[in-house]
């Protein structure tokens, strides 16, 4: 990753592969709060994702709208990280899952309103106040799963075994970017730290630390999931919505 | 980011039912104004009282005395009606992931989210009626209660999306709002609420279908099949006719229900005419056409076997629907218990503080 371009479609397409995963959950929430909750998640990023994938078109140059970006690039051609293409899982992998990248997006986008490119600022501004709702939500339901019954402790610790390598690839050093992803370690590492104590929760030891979203190498995952959402703008070239 | 950025033409659908709610609106707030007369006399018997706050236009509330037919009434109407919002989000949320655009899938989160939105203030005012939400939830997935026959239909194309906006909401708007000035003041507000949201979802839905009959040919081949499956199921979302609609007469009488089955789905039939005309689409009914005697439209009447068919459980969907339902329910059962059992030791440990 490098320059202004791959740095904005990578967060464009973290915040679009992350909005399709969480609307899934749509009409499957365990309660109907947490329905409205996943959906208003959904949409804060499906938003910063529009944001982000129309100004990397604009940045681009080749007339690419947000909607040639989301609809007609293939799994080889996205730039998000592996952590928001993985499966929904029950609902604590789900809340892991929300937990760590909220972890690490409010640094991020707390860091790009600060910046000098003033488009990612004004997006930065806008993300990172939706961003510390995020995580607020999935800290809390951290904490209630972690610290609830023995089933939830259980299934709680097995999402964060789960999930825990694939935070890795977030902090991949990237000096020219805007922002340096490396720099956001050390705040994310101390909200993690704090809510998985309070949650009773450890973080697993690995030395696994699969990689390559940035590159366009992917797991299995996404290309089904593409399939699914590109599937009607695909059928109808060039019609209008 | 909503993407809700289109100008409504004048005579858009929902445009003058929205003036109905408004109107609706200032008539609750100077009822509420009004001096109301204070609980029953000595001498008078609560029916007697209960009937004059009828008569005299002002609303009953949680507290009043009220005939208990009433009150199981509205707890089976207002239910019914929330659980509609609930299995609502279903035939919709089917295309939420294949949504052909970014800003028309903000827009169908943003509504799916909004119909969840509206069956939890329904289920509050249920609530102020002495059941539970729990109770209630419990009667929808035992199948003792229903929900409304239409979401029993499947969505098959991304026209249906548009569709359902536009029938299926606008024929929920013509059901509802004369609800605004039903007798129950908190039923009476929450459908000020609804409404308000459903005209603005029923003309986003108008929209779809407006590009998309304004498209492609494929497009618009895929606009007009959807009218012709949705047709009918939402003309049939009236109920049945007069002469065979058994809870009627009485919510008339208590002004629960303002207007019949009929006339409602007149009112719908005459609204929908105009709207199909502008979209270019063809309404599936060859026997409509306008009456100058009744200054309506003719049009053939739905299948009403078909409508008593899917309300006893086998529309295409029905199972699948209840199904999807209570598998969300059973499978979240280990989080809902995760959140008391913290709700708890978190209860816990604040008096622990305070006694140390």
């Amino acid at each position: 990753m490098s320059g202004v371009f791959d740095f904005t479609l990578a967060l464009g397409d973290d915040a679009l592969i992350a909005a399709q995963r969480l609307g899934e959950w749509t009409t499957r929430a365990p309660e109907m709060e947490e329905d409205i909750a996943l959906a208003n998640i959904a949409l804060d990023q499906l938003g910063a994702a529009r944001l982000l994938l129309t100004y990397a078109g604009e940045l681009e140059g080749a007339g690419r709208d947000e909607d040639d970006l989301a609809f007609l690039r293939d799994d080889r051609e996205f730039r998000n990280c592996l952590l928001v293409e993985l499966p929904n899982g029950d609902f604590g992998v789900t809340m892991a899952k929300l937990f760590f990248l909220a972890a690490w997006q409010l640094p991020l986008y707390t860091a790009l309103a600060g910046g000098g490119d003033d488009r990612l600022a004004a997006i930065g501004a806008k993300a990172r106040k939706e961003s510390a709702y995020h995580l607020d939500h999935a800290s809390l339901w951290v904490k209630r799963l972690g610290d609830g019954t023995d089933e939830s402790h259980r299934r709680m610790q097995d999402a964060v075994d789960q999930v825990w390598p694939y935070v890795h690839e977030l902090f991949t050093s990237d000096p020219a970017a805007p922002v340096d992803p490396a720099t956001l370690r050390a705040d994310f590492d101390a909200t993690v730290a704090a809510v998985l104590d309070e949650a009773t929760l450890t973080r697993p030891e690995t030395r696994w630390t699969p990689g390559g979203g940035r590159d366009g190498v992917h797991t299995e995952q996404l290309s089904y999931l593409l399939a699914e959402m590109q599937v009607l703008h695909r059928a109808h070239p060039g019609a209008s919505w | 980011m909503y993407g809700n950025d289109f100008a409504p033409p004048e005579d858009a659908p929902g445009g003058g039912l929205l003036g109905e709610v408004e109107a609706a609106e200032a008539a609750l707030r100077e009822a509420a104004a009004r001096a109301r007369r204070g609980g029953p006399g000595p001498d008078e018997d609560f029916e007697a009282y209960f009937a004059d706050v009828i008569d005299a236009d002002q609303k009953i509330e949680p507290r009043d005395w009220m005939p208990e037919a009433y009150r199981k009434t509205l707890i089976r109407q207002i239910a019914q009606h929330a659980h509609s919002e609930i299995i609502g989000m279903q035939p919709e949320g089917n295309w939420i992931s294949r949504a052909p655009s970014l800003k028309r899938k903000a827009i169908l989160l943003a509504k799916v989210q909004d119909e969840a939105g509206h069956g939890l203030y329904l289920y509050a005012a249920a609530e102020t009626l002495g059941i539970s939400r729990d109770e209630l939830v419990e009667l929808l997935l035992d199948g003792r209660q229903k929900y409304s026959s239409i979401f029993n239909y499947p969505t098959l194309t991304w026209a249906d999306v548009g569709a359902i906006g536009w029938l299926v909401d606008g024929a929920a708007i013509v059901n509802q709002v004369p609800l605004c000035r039903c007798s129950y003041g908190p039923y009476a507000r929450a459908m000020i609420r609804v409404c308000k949201e459903e005209s603005f979802h029923q003309r986003q839905g108008y929209e779809i279908l407006h590009t998309l009959a304004h498209g492609t040919g494929a497009q618009k081949a895929m606009a007009q099949d959807a009218l012709d499956r949705w047709w009918y199921p939402s003309l049939a979302m009236f109920g049945p006719p007069d002469g065979d609609s058994t809870h009627s007469a009485q919510s008339m009488a208590w002004k629960i229900k303002r207007f019949s089955n009929d006339e409602l789905r007149q009112r719908f039939v005459d609204m929908c005419v105009g709207q199909a005309e502008v979209l270019g689409l063809t309404i599936p009914d060859p026997g409509l056409r306008w009456n100058d005697e009744r200054q309506a439209y003719d049009y053939t009447q739905p299948d009403y076997a078909e409508l008593m068919r899917v309300i006893k459980g086998d529309g295409p969907c029905n199972r699948e629907r209840m199904a999807h339902r209570q598998r969300a329910h059973a499978d979240g059962a280990w989080v809902r218990e995760a959140a008391v059992a913290y709700a708890a030791k978190r209860a816990d440990r604040k008096k622990e503080k305070v006694a140390a």
